[in-house]
């Protein structure tokens, strides 16, 4: 295809959509493939994400919409990959497309096909809850939205009867002659990105699930949850439609479990069963969730929070027991679960049951991995080294999300960016990148009476289950200006977004307000679709119905009301929108990395192995940052060796340029034009920031740390492992205190590695002197992903685990002068007392000093903890608000070391996206000064923050001055407008008539 | 039906905007009295905005930015706060309700706070009634 290198991502679920994209915005050619007839995988039978509880088609969709449309991207689906040839940079894929029998090009996606179809199937994607047809779209916002026919179950392929579907399709989209076909495609690079599959509900017979109707898979309640589910949002029971009042969550459903043999932990369950039992509590307030759990391991970011909020502020009973049976009372169908607490055994009955599966390497990853040759680790997922995290054991083919590994959906992100990044081709020819078409002609149409079109989403029930949606769309009809009005179910899906365009033209509208969610969100994709459909962009208003009206409302009287006003209100603005230009920005072609440990060398190396030159920052006289004091991974990965490699690898690269014991003193600029201002005076331009500041280990000021030689931290101990182990030998017993001063009010965050560490540390003291006892004092082991293997290592070896919860905290105090450590036993319902010879506490992570320092040069926020805050904490998780500006590694939360690397990667690939343009639109919303009214008073020229306006001479004959804005600096930000005393400024979009229009519209 | 009072609400992109989001997101109930408007900036907020909100009829007006060192304009949240001053003196010396306009800070994380805010200042405007603007503005 064309004369550019290509990639082939292989998976259209999140991971590979994100891979798809970033590549594509860098310019690459991009063969999407999957085997299904649409794309989305996992994430688009989601109900809603955690910790934000944001619905997970809305996020999702504008991504997969863009993937449809996007020129660089092509998709294949129902296609399978066949075989790989050749070598990286060169290889040739063979695949198989199996006929849609449906035309793509011809499909409008209107639906005909499906009411006429007379076969009736279980419908996989709704967990068999309802029907599908033999043609068949695999969910309602489908991309592509064109159905597919399943021609195992079709009357024409199995019979050659019936045919109805080519009679009712006006468009002649059905082709029964449609053949498989063998595609051979030239690619320089295969990111996998295939997903993990959920385990069976049938692994654990005595849980009942197959013969007892109410055990319900967790997939299949995310289902019975969603608005667009088989039971339309309602919650109720397979056996009888009624709503259940008690639900039980049985987690670690196939996972963390010898004797099936799944032996790792699948990292997710235990937030998405919280998020699940807050949801469905939402749904209905006679609802009383219980999970029951092994260790609750909310180890990312606002994980605890979220635990916290569901059991004070939800009511969700966590239950810590493993549930041994569940038995179904056969005449009201409801479930007796016996299970064993520290208490003592119980029998509960409950309404309904969802077992939390796990993941496993689907079928389809093994023999994906069998053609392409990659290596496996020992739970048969593909093998992956810490220090190249995406990097498959075969060159030039790189690994991203769930395939990988078990993994929560913004690790899955930062893992397909990282892929994406590490994929591009090497010869990549930046200069022919195309840039999405920025609209630089007015149209002429302006000046003709507005034409406004208004379409008011549903959004599921998310908003039409408070607002009442038709009586809006009344109200919009009967507005001043307005042609057409009507409702969606989802506005940003597919078919709302082509119906959005055909309505444009058929009605002939020349304005477009949508009441939906957030304009910080859909924005853009809404503007894209008026510009596709031949509009300004910017004849364009969105109001927020959603997040700041039915959200926050429960009132629906009220929330309709304030609904109708929202939509009179933008009704008013966007009459008199004018066209806006946006101004097109150079890109100095380089990047500034702050920070010089290993996600700032990683995040260096990735951009300067992408073509771009990189200066990288480092306060300290060394490169390395807390990784010089770290010696081995708990897979046994010497730190240091690897750390040199990874040093030496940065000091030869020609285009990384290093500063050390360097600070930055200024960053003025933005998006691709930065000039930065470093300690030694040194003067550098660049296009993008990445911040990689890491984060430092928190020193105790609890348990006599400091005031005695035999309190220690983790890391200290690490180090005598390390250099002293002799000192260890005659050592009889020792005790770890898990979370100590984490996870309290002060720190009300998991710091997510001091589980593994402590773990690693008692198998490194068991190793020193297998007779030594090693108690480790827990509230959860936070062992996700395949680390929980060591966790059964570390008790096979002996390690004591204990574990306490905050109410009764482990008390450390002196008899004389031994140490003394006393704590509750659950079990034994008994308080202990040990002497141990040495005390190690795993105190927890906290984040860098300055980073607040940092965060107001560059105008991006921290999260509440001291952490950067991300743009979006599920699909953004690497990038800034701000344009330009990314992050990587321990500032965005702590992390492990492959972690790190892969945010490292993910924040450059994001960086990548950027620099391989030579222009970025600048905002279109900026200043303008009306001459004529302009009294040349100087007030702007003091107050513009940027510099960006100048009084000047503007009529030499006349000699008369005025204000003149300099489009490439301003901001759009207003101070000039706001402070004008003539009246001369105003903002392009934000005009003062404007909100004057929308104030008179609400208050007539 | 009790009286309920209608505020307009100017609100910066960057934070507060964020911010009532987040209170979405996190389904943080509170009065539906307020209408946002967004802006790019609570700097651009310009005083006549206020009066004539005031004067149209509005009960009262919540003006929320970032807080200050975080604006993402450099300091337009600084010649907010600058103006309001100005612009509460004024009000002052005409013999009017400054407690009518409110200004606040509210980050993008802090939905909360922003739930909280508008929850008070409506009930604060429920208990001082129906606003004079009006009147004014008919006289």
């Amino acid at each position: 295809m064309e004369d550019r290198q290509a990639v082939l991502v292989v998976g259209g679920g999140i991971g590979g959509v994100q891979a798809a994209l970033d590549l594509a915005d860098s310019g690459c050619q991009v063969y999407l493939v999957d085997r299904s007839p649409a794309i989305g995988g996992y994430m688009a039978r989601l109900d809603k994400t955690f910790p934000t509880n944001d619905c997970s088609m809305c996020i999702l969709s504008p991504k997969l919409v863009t993937c449809a449309r996007h020129p660089n991207i092509r998709l294949l689906t129902i296609t399978e990959v066949q075989s790989v040839t050749g070598e990286p940079g060169a290889f040739t894929v063979q695949l198989k497309r199996y006929a849609r029998s449906v035309d793509l090009t011809r499909c409008t996606g209107c639906g005909d096909c499906l009411e006429k179809c007379p076969v009736r199937l279980p419908n996989e994607f709704e967990g068999g809850f309802s029907q599908r047809r033999a043609i068949y779209r695999l969910y309602a916002q489908a991309v592509p939205n064109a159905p597919a026919i399943d021609r195992a179950n079709c009357l024409k392929f199995t019979r050659d009867r019936c045919g109805n579907c080519a009679r009712v399709c006006k468009a002649g989209a059905i082709n029964y002659e449609e053949k498989d076909e063998e595609i051979t495609l030239s690619v320089s690079s295969i990111i996998i990105a295939p997903g993990s599959e959920v385990v069976s509900g049938a692994v654990r017979p005595e849980y009942g699930y197959g013969r007892y109707p109410n055990v319900v898979t967790s997939l299949e309640f995310e289902r019975i949850m969603s608005a667009s589910g088989p039971f339309g949002g309602h919650i109720q029971r397979p056996s009888d439609k009624k709503e259940p009042k008690k639900i039980a969550w049985i987690q670690c459903y196939g996972s963390r479990d010898r004797s099936i043999g799944r032996e790792y932990c699948s990292s997710v369950c235990c937030m998405y069963a919280t998020k699940e039992a807050v949801i469905a509590k939402e749904h209905s307030r006679q609802i009383e969730p219980a999970v029951f759990y092994m260790d609750m391991r909310a180890f990312g970011k606002d994980f605890d929070r979220y635990i916290e909020r569901a059991e004070r502020q939800y009511g969700v009973r966590f239950v810590h027991a493993r549930v041994a049976e569940v038995r179904e009372d056969p005449e009201t169908r409801d479930l007796f679960l016996r299970y064993a607490t520290e208490q003592g055994q119980r029998s509960e009955r409950f309404h309904m049951v969802v077992l939390s599966c796990g993941f496993v390497p689907p079928e389809q990853v093994l023999i994906l991995n069998r053609r392409l040759g990659l290596p496996l680790n020992s739970f048969s997922y593909p093998e992956a080294d810490l220090w190249e995290p995406v990097r498959a054991g075969r060159n030039g083919i790189f690994l991203a999300g769930s395939g990988q590994g078990p993994k929560d959906i913004p690790e899955t992100v930062v893992q397909a960016s990282a892929a994406a990044v590490k994929a591009l081709p090497g010869a990549l020819n930046y200069d022919a990148v195309k840039i999405a078409d920025v609209q630089t002609e007015v149209a002429p149409m302006v000046f003709t009476a507005p034409r406004i079109g208004v379409f008011v989403c549903h959004c599921g029930i998310n908003i039409g289950g408070i607002v009442r949606v038709p009586e809006v769309v009344e109200l919009a009809r009967t507005l001043p200006g307005v042609v057409f009005a009507e409702e969606n179910l989802y506005s940003c899906s597919a078919d709302s977004l082509e119906k959005i365009k055909n309505r444009i033209k058929e009605y002939r509208l020349n304005r477009v307000v949508v009441a939906s969610c957030s304009p910080r969100t859909h924005e853009p994709l809404f503007q894209a679709t008026v510009a596709e459909a031949g509009l300004n962009p910017h004849l364009f208003a969105m109001t927020n119905i959603r997040d700041q009206c039915s959200w926050v409302h429960d009132d629906p009287d009220r929330a309709t009301e304030k609904a109708k006003e929202l939509v009179r209100m933008a009704v008013a603005r966007v009459r008199r929108q004018e066209p806006l230009v946006s101004v097109r920005l150079p890109v100095t072609k380089a990047g500034l990395v702050i920070g010089g440990g290993i996600a700032g060398m990683a995040s260096a190396l990735a951009l300067a192995d992408a073509g771009f030159d990189v200066y990288l920052v480092e306060k300290e006289a060394e490169l390395g940052g807390v990784a010089r004091t770290l010696y081995r991974t708990i897979e046994g990965d010497d730190i240091q060796q690897r750390l040199e490699e990874m040093v030496r690898r940065v000091m030869e690269h020609q285009r990384i340029k290093v500063f050390t014991g360097t600070t930055v003193r200024q960053i003025d600029g933005f998006v691709g034009s930065y000039e930065t201002t470093l300690s030694n005076n040194e003067r550098i331009k660049h296009g993008v920031v990445i911040l990689a500041i890491g984060a430092r280990y928190r020193q105790p000021e609890e348990f006599f740390y400091g005031k005695s030689e035999q309190v220690r931290t983790q890391k200290e101990l690490e180090e005598i492992i390390a250099r002293t182990p002799e000192r260890l030998r005659q050592v009889r017993s020792v005790v770890m205190i898990q979370c100590a001063g984490s996870r309290n009010e002060a720190r009300p965050y998991c710091s997510r590695i001091c589980c593994v560490e402590a773990i690693k540390n008692a198998l490194a003291l068991k190793e020193i002197n297998p007779e030594m006892d090693v108690y480790i004092l827990y509230r959860d082991i936070r062992t996700y992903g395949f680390k929980e293997d060591f966790y059964r290592r570390a008790r096979e070896k002996g390690v004591i685990f204990i574990r306490y919860t905050p109410e009764q905290e482990p008390m450390v105090s002196f008899a004389g002068d031994r140490l003394q450590v006393e704590f509750f036993e659950p079990v034994l319902e008994t308080t202990i007392k040990l002497t141990p010879e040495l005390v190690v506490l795993s105190a927890g992570v906290v984040a860098q000093e300055g980073a607040g320092e940092l965060g107001k040069m560059l105008k991006v926020p921290l999260h509440q903890d001291g952490f950067f805050l991300e743009a979006h904490a599920k699909l953004r998780p690497v990038d800034f608000a701000t344009d330009g500006v990314f992050f990587a590694g321990l500032c965005h939360y702590p992390k492990f070391i492959d972690e790190t690397i892969a945010s490292a990667q993910a924040a450059s690939a994001r960086a990548v996206t950027v620099l391989s343009r030579d222009f970025v639109a600048a905002e279109p919303y900026q200043a303008v000064v009306n001459p004529q009214r302009c009294s040349a008073c100087h007030m702007c020229e003091n107050l513009c923050a940027y510099r960006a306006i100048e009084v000047k001479l503007v009529d030499e004959r006349q000699g008369r001055y005025a204000a003149v804005v300099n489009p490439a600096l301003c901001k759009g930000c207003g101070a000039c407008a706001a402070n004008c005393r003539s009246g001369a400024i105003d903002i392009k979009g934000f005009a003062g008539e404007n909100i004057f229009r929308e104030l008179t519209a609400l208050f007539s | 039906m009790a009286y309920e009072p209608k505020i307009i609400g100017f609100l910066c992109n960057w934070c507060t905007y964020a911010g009532a989001d987040l209170a979405g997101t996190s389904r943080l109930q509170y009065p539906p009295n307020m209408r946002p408007i967004r802006v790019m900036c609570s700097g651009a907020v310009d005083s006549v905005y206020i009066l004539r909100a005031l004067l149209e009829g509005a009960d009262g007006v919540f003006i929320g930015g970032c807080h200050p060192g975080d604006c993402h304009y450099v300091s337009g949240n600084y010649k907010t706060r600058r103006r309001m001053v100005l612009f509460n003196s004024i009000m002052e010396s005409l013999g009017l309700d400054t407690d009518r306009v409110l200004l606040r800070w509210i980050s993008a994380a802090e939905g909360k706070r922003f739930a909280d805010t508008v929850t008070e200042f409506t009930e604060k405007l429920r208990q001082k009634g129906p606003s004079p603007f009006k009147t004014l503005w008919e006289v």
